[in-house]
């Protein structure tokens, strides 16, 4: 598609820097290149800087490498997935509320039995409540506002922007009458942490996010089409509430789990989808969303590293890419408002 | 046949589409003519289902609109609507492409391919094939999307406004190659025009709306008289002839 066959052989050979451009041009390309630098990621983030013993080190980085991951995938996906459905790249799934509802159920559970009892609760009965509860209000949203007559993506968001911001709303209040420790565990559990993540829920949140990606592998090129806008689409035969309903199903699932294995990261997708635009070298989702996912490990590991051990900062990443992703945000908006 | 029976639009309080029953789609090309929002672009969501009728039926070769599988629609209907935007960076090819996704489902035969490669050829676009449409001027990108349309090798063609933003030279080849997919490939063309001479010149017949109904439906000679084109317009048209001709005369 990018090269162009047309184009007769020349007598001499291409030099090396025209071979080059035109083998960057080509998506997979780019894709295993970016693939080999998680890799060698990966392996300086397994290897590197061992403190004891090999074995121990390797099974607890293995996990935090296996989480991120997981995030990577759930938010790469989702981002860009919510993307082409609303039509519009400066939006994050969060907009919908997710990461709200999420701190407004922790913070009921501290609210109503005491931070003591927050800890104690089973975590798996919790990332089980987290995603229900998640998962239902997206559904309940998407059915209220888009399954019916009016059928509008747009209300749909704006009816989310409006009910996440209730939450929040309603979230500080009742964090404002919690007492000083209630609140200090709360706030301490609600910042996104990769390190050390429970192995059960990681492992179910991985299968979550396997099967809402593996819904979306029949849909790939569906997406495709979807990105010329809704009429389009429906003219060349998408039926567009039914792939929206897998779409959107499949995204709730996704940020709901990831949601509730690590905690809210709000930004991250954003940077990720954006620049997956730019540097895959094709609209398409076959290389769209793996670049995504790839992207993100290269800010996970690579953020985490630079903390870590160069320097040597024992903080949340989270914190980091928040205030990376609002910067980014800001560009954005501001490059949007330019043109 | 496309068929509507008693259909009826409305937003809100005011009614775009009034109880309209018409059959259109015969074969050749039929020209749809109308003051600005006089329902047109309407009447087309209707058929091309981006639009749910209050009341009536829509049906396209006696299939209902509302109940067909919509892929199967796209291979016997297809659309070009009037304004066109695409958000991602999309090259002509990509576009064009995309026009026979009803038929190989984003997995391209040799079929689909020499589609593509006529639908390019036939709108003049190679040298642009892989340009973004963003890099292009008006009238290209509006060929781009014609091109996609051609490429979807539907029955029915349903084309609102081509002709935006298209010169003198695009336009009138762009004519000829709608009459020639009525001829030579027995294409049925639905077009919206507001040049009248326009289509006099190529249509066979011409269906003009005013206020959401039909107000004329008859061989385009018929409709280029006077006193239907200013009722339809509500402003003085004289007809002259030329070459045998009619020609509409609406300046001065
Ligand atoms: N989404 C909408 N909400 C409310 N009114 C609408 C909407 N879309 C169209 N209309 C109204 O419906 C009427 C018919 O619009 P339509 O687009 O069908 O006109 P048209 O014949 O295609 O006109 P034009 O020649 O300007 O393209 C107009 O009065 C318009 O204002
Ligand atoms: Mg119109």
């Amino acid at each position: 598609m990018l090269t162009d066959p047309t184009v007769a052989p020349t007598s001499t050979a291409p030099s090396a820097r025209v071979r080059l451009a035109a083998a960057w041009a080509q998506p997979w390309v780019r894709l295993a290149v970016l693939g080999a630098v998680v890799l060698a990621l990966v392996a300086v983030y397994l290897f590197g800087q061992v403190p004891g013993s090999l074995s121990f080190a390797l099974e607890y980085r293995s996990r935090t490498v296996a989480a991120m991951l997981v995030v990577s995938t759930a938010v790469g996906v989702s981002t860009v997935v919510f993307h082409t459905i609303t039509q519009n790249r400066i939006l994050t799934p969060s907009i919908m509320g997710f990461d709200a509802f999420y701190v407004l159920i922790s913070t009921v559970i501290v609210f109503v039995s005491g931070s003591a009892a927050f800890l104690a609760f089973d975590q798996l009965t919790l990332w089980i409540t987290q995603i229900v509860v998640m998962v239902a209000f997206s559904v309940l949203l998407f059915t209220w506002l888009f399954g019916g007559k009016r059928r509008s993506i747009h209300l749909m968001l704006l009816v989310g922007i409006v009910l996440g911001t209730f939450f929040r709303a309603f979230t500080e209040w009742m964090q404002r009458m919690l007492d000083p420790l209630d609140f200090q565990v709360l706030s301490d559990a609600m910042f996104a942490s990769l390190t050390r993540p429970d192995e059960t829920l990681l492992t179910l949140t991985a299968v979550l996010v396997v099967l809402a990606c593996a819904a979306l592998v029949p849909l790939r090129r569906t997406l495709d089409v979807l990105t010329l806008g809704e009429p389009a689409a429906v003219g060349l035969g998408v039926d567009h509430r039914r792939v929206v309903l897998v779409l959107f199903g499949s995204v709730s699932v996704m940020i709901a789990a990831s949601t509730a294995l690590v905690g809210p990261i709000l930004f991250f997708g954003l940077i990720v989808a954006n620049l997956a635009y730019s540097y895959a070298g094709s609209f398409r989702h076959v290389w769209t969303l793996p670049t995504a996912v790839l992207l993100g490990m290269v800010c996970l590991l690579g953020g985490q590293l630079v903390l870590e051990r160069v320097l040597g900062y024992g903080g949340t990443l989270s914190t980091v890419i928040d205030f990376a992703g609002g910067l980014f945000f800001l560009y954005l908006v501001l490059r949007k408002g330019a043109r | 046949m496309i068929a509507l029976e008693n259909v009826t639009k409305r937003y809100g309080s005011s009614t775009v589409v009034d109880d309209v029953s018409i059959a259109f789609g015969a074969e050749g090309v039929t020209a749809l003519i109308g003051p600005n929002g006089a329902g047109k672009s309407t009447l087309f969501g209707l058929v091309g289902r981006l639009l749910k009728p209050d009341a009536g039926r829509v049906s396209v070769d006696g299939q209902d609109v509302a109940t067909a599988p919509s892929a199967a629609l796209a291979t016997t209907l297809a659309v070009l609507r009037q304004d066109n935007s695409v958000a991602a960076r999309l090259t002509v090819h990509d576009l064009v492409e995309f026009g026979r996704f009803p038929h190989s489902r984003g997995r391209l035969t040799v079929a689909d391919r020499e589609h593509i490669e006529r639908a390019i050829d036939y709108l003049d676009l190679q040298d642009y094939r892989n340009r973004f449409l963003d890099e292009l001027s008006g009238g290209q990108r509006q060929r781009a999307f014609i091109a996609m349309v051609l490429a979807q090798d539907t029955k029915y063609v349903l084309l609102d406004e081509p002709l935006n933003n298209l010169d003198l030279r695009h336009m009138t080849e762009i004519m000829r190659l709608i009459r020639r997919m009525a001829d030579e490939l027995g294409k049925r063309i639905v077009i919206v025009l507001h040049d009248i001479n326009v289509a006099a010149t190529y249509a066979d017949r011409i269906v003009a709306m005013r206020d959401g109904g039909v107000v004329a439906d008859a061989p385009a000679r018929e409709i280029m008289r006077p006193e239907v084109l200013g009722a339809v317009y509500d402003t003085p048209v004289d007809v002259r002839e030329i070459d045998g001709k009619p020609v509409a005369l609406y300046y001065g």
